[in-house]
């Protein structure tokens, strides 16, 4: 067993700044309309950039991250989850879904007051339930305009330029779209603008988890999960890759200086998918085992843009910039969007776990890791596929795997105590005691 | 008369190792009704549909998390007991992630010489997906020529084309027996028939469908109708349900499953590019809830099926954990409400709870009873 060692430990000097970000993202779209601008809805992992061609007073309001905050909000998310479930929806949908619909039924806004009607929706389509989350939204609120791209169209490692101009047709066809829906003029520059944020925000929020590696770890995944939130609610937008700089020089100043993120760090975990929201204190559970989540394929795949190293590592991809590709031009544009967002990692799974399987050694070997929890996440189908499979590729691999169910966004499935009890197992077959 | 189709249901396994004993051709598994079994057909190979078994499934759970569906479990469970070891490929056409991941770990631990995910669109209502698809059957196209190792040609698929589509054709006219007043077949044994199409040889499946054919007219199967029903959902291949609800003084006269309508309702027509031709069929035909966007287009099909076949009730119904159709379920059912057909919706697992189904079944049909006294 490991030495129990104390490092130093301050809390990030970014994390107001990063509070204010996202306060100020959802206070945008709420009052869009008091400033003339146009408010979209959509998923966290659709191509955001593209509506910014309409101008700089258009605000999102992604799905996935809105209805995990209100999934932290127990009080309000059981009336959400049970208002979606009076109108007919299954318990077993996607919990994000069922919150977010139940904002929508209930027409409460989880920031206080109604809730504010996207005047179009701009969605993106990778598991069953993408497209189908706002058709459902559309059976409520009839008459947002509703449109959706199809992504699925293989793993990174099979990129054509067939699967390429399938993604970047649609693209094409929804400015379109965008233009008759908003009725404005759209403004390629700010699509260009917008494609250099995203590529540059993605890659250094992967260069913010490639600092992770340090022992003893600078972040911990609690910490990341409010962090990486910022690229799912505007990953093109100048001031989410600002942040992420910012935050990227904070961190490597914590590495060169050993600043850790819990002083007393023995045990390097990873976590995978999504986690019971409203049980953030489960990773301060760990810490008093001396272990540390050092993040998961989701908090450094959902947004962070990866590459293989000449050496062989994993790190931050090179943006177009970075790699001197210009973009002049719409079709350009979109099509490096297109290109950059099929390397997601966290979307690689889609077409078969061993692909994820083998990222998740990579990041056990990589990241230095002495065990990996998987949460079997009923909230998700989308992340929990194939999770079994990755379970047994890891323990071929080496690696001791202590699987709990639960639910991102559905207290009612998710038993703490009996999570802990399980923590203390996996902790007793690792070998680590309690401080 | 529906003995053969039966059999070859039930006795799939000894049909495909029969047919390859006698052909010498290869049998590949498939996953999916999207998956474009002309192509397969053309280079002489026999596609299978890769079903349960209805078994209370003890070997998956290591391999999918009990959250996704029983029936993409149960098609696993077949492979790792070795119940398939006659397959020489298998392949996927991408539809909804649960049945994904059926076809992920067989390809794992149950390999065989050829396996193929192709990547079949999901947004069917774009104009991009024709081109894409087509392009994406080339290369299947090549694929299936460089595991057999001959080339389809024009001709093959010309006359595979031709055989699927009289297949279609014929099933159609079955289908179209159903709508009179007292139907010749039951549902039971109408999905017999379909899916006995879905495991065996297209030529062989359309002789035995023109023999019935000839005889279907005359039969007098000795049963009252009783309520027409029609069954709407997800994978169903629960004969048994069938059994049971038709004992209960009612008859399925059609049904909108991939086990049934779904599976064989469009046909190709033919284009000078035989692959687009066949790319535009699987992208018009009607959809599978996971393909059912931007627009749910298919509820407009499902009440012009209620309304052509007389419907007076429909049980929806879906297999545990199924997102798609549950997506679709609400609006499904207040479609048909609102067009004067009550519904009934019922979840299955691999095994299904007969008797608590049929308490539920008979108070439907009970309820349907009652409109008709007050009417």
């Amino acid at each position: 067993m490991a030495t129990k060692q104390i490092y130093e430990t301050r809390p990030l000097e970014c994390w107001g700044k990063a509070k204010e970000i996202r306060q100020q993202y959802y206070r945008d779209y709420a009052t869009a309309h008091e400033r003339g601008g146009l408010r979209w809805a959509g998923g966290a992992w659709t191509f955001g950039a593209i509506p910014s061609g309409l101008g700089d007073d258009v605000h999102s309001l992604t799905s996935e991250p809105y209805a995990a905050s209100i999934a932290a909000d127990k009080d309000f998310s059981i009336k959400c989850l049970e208002a979606a479930e009076r109108a007919g929806y299954a318990r077993d949908l996607c919990s994000y879904m069922r919150n977010y619909w139940g904002s929508v039924i209930l027409n409460e806004y989880l920031g206080g007051g109604p809730f504010p009607k996207p005047d179009f929706i701009w969605q993106d389509h990778i598991c069953c339930s993408h497209a189908k989350w706002y058709q459902v939204v559309c059976d409520h609120e009839p008459g947002i305009p509703h449109f959706c791209i199809d992504v699925a169209v293989g793993p990174a490692g099979e990129i054509n330029d067939n699967k390429l101009d399938y993604l970047v047709g649609q693209m094409h066809d929804g400015i379109e779209w965008l233009e008759q829906v908003a009725g404005r003029t759209y403004d390629d520059g700010k699509l260009i603008e917008a494609v250099h944020n995203e590529c540059r925000s993605t890659s250094l929020w992967a260069e913010v988890c490639e600092l992770n590696k340090a022992v003893p770890a600078p972040l911990e995944e609690k910490t990341m999960f409010s962090l990486y939130v910022l690229g799912t609610l505007m990953k093109h937008s100048k001031v989410v890759a600002d942040f992420y700089e910012e935050l990227r020089d904070e961190v490597r100043d914590r590495v060169e200086n050993r600043i850790a993120a819990i002083p007393n760090e023995r045990c390097r975990l990873m976590s995978d998918t999504q986690p019971p929201w409203g049980f953030l204190s489960l990773f301060r559970y760990l810490e008093s085992y001396g272990a540390i989540s050092v993040g998961s394929l989701h908090t450094f795949g959902l947004i962070g843009v990866w590459e293989d190293r000449p050496d062989g590592s994993w790190g931050p991809r090179a943006t177009p910039q970075q790699r001197g590709i210009a973009i002049e031009d719409r079709d350009k544009a979109l099509r490096v969007l297109a290109e950059w967002n099929l390397h997601k990692p966290e979307w690689q799974h889609f077409y078969s776990p061993h692909l994820k399987t083998e990222m998740m050694v990579r990041i056990a070997k990589e990241w230095s890791l002495d065990g990996v929890m998987l949460h079997y996440n009923r909230g998700c189908e989308g992340l929990s596929l194939g999770i079994a499979e990755n379970r047994l590729g890891l323990l071929d691999a080496g690696f001791p795997v202590m699987t709990f169910e639960g639910n991102m966004g559905d207290e009612r499935e998710f038993d703490f105590s009996r999570t802990k009890t399980r923590i203390d197992t996996f902790m007793e077959t690792l070998g680590f005691k309690q401080d | 008369m529906f003995d053969t189709f039966r059999d070859w249901e039930r006795n799939r396994h000894e049909y495909a190792k029969a047919w390859k004993e006698r052909t010498g051709g290869k049998v590949l598994g498939y996953f999916c009704t999207y998956v474009p079994e002309e192509i397969l057909h053309a280079a002489g190979v026999l596609p299978v549909r890769i079903l349960g078994s209805h078994e209370p499934q003890d070997v998956t759970e290591p391999h999918i998390f009990g959250m996704y569906c029983p029936f993409c479990r149960d098609c696993l469970a077949q492979g790792l007991k070795g119940r398939y070891d006659y397959l020489d490929g298998i392949m996927i056409a991408q539809s909804c992630l649960h049945i994904r991941q059926a076809y992920t770990s067989w390809e794992k631990h149950r390999p065989t010489e050829f396996s193929y995910y192709l990547c079949m669109p999901h947004h069917v209502q774009s104009p991009r997906a024709l081109p894409y698809l087509t392009e994406e059957l080339v290369q299947f196209k090549a694929a299936v020529e460089e595991w057999t190792g001959a080339g389809i040609t024009d001709a093959a698929l010309d006359e595979a084309i031709e055989v699927y589509n009289e297949n279609r054709r014929l099933l159609h006219a079955v289908y179209d027996l159903r709508k009179g007043e007292n139907p010749p077949l039951t549902g039971e044994e109408a999905m017999e028939m379909v899916i006995a199409g879905q495991m065996t040889d297209k030529a062989e499946h359309n002789r035995e469908l023109k023999k019935i054919l000839g005889e279907l007219p005359d039969r007098g199967n000795g049963r009252d109708t009783g309520v027409r029903l029609m069954i709407i959902g997800s994978e169903d291949d629960d004969t048994e349900f069938m059994s049971m609800v038709e004992s209960c003084g009612a008859t399925f006269v059609v049904d909108e499953h991939c086990t049934g309508t779904r599976y064989f309702w469009n046909e190709v027509e033919q284009r000078e590019n035989r692959l687009e031709a066949i790319a535009a069929r699987y992208i018009d035909r009607v959809p599978c809830p996971t393909k059912d966007w931007v627009e749910r287009k298919r509820i407009g099909h499902i009440l012009e099926l209620a309304q052509k076949w007389n419907v007076e009730g429909a049980v929806v119904m879906q297999q545990k954990f199924c997102d798609p159709h549950e997506l679709d379920t609400p609006a499904i059912r207040k479609a048909l409400e609102e067009n004067g057909i009550k519904t009934l919706f019922l979840e299955f697992d691999v095994t299904v709870p007969v008797g608590q189904f049929k308490v539920r079944v008979e108070a439907f049909l009970e309820m349907l009873g009652e409109e008709d006294l007050f009417d």
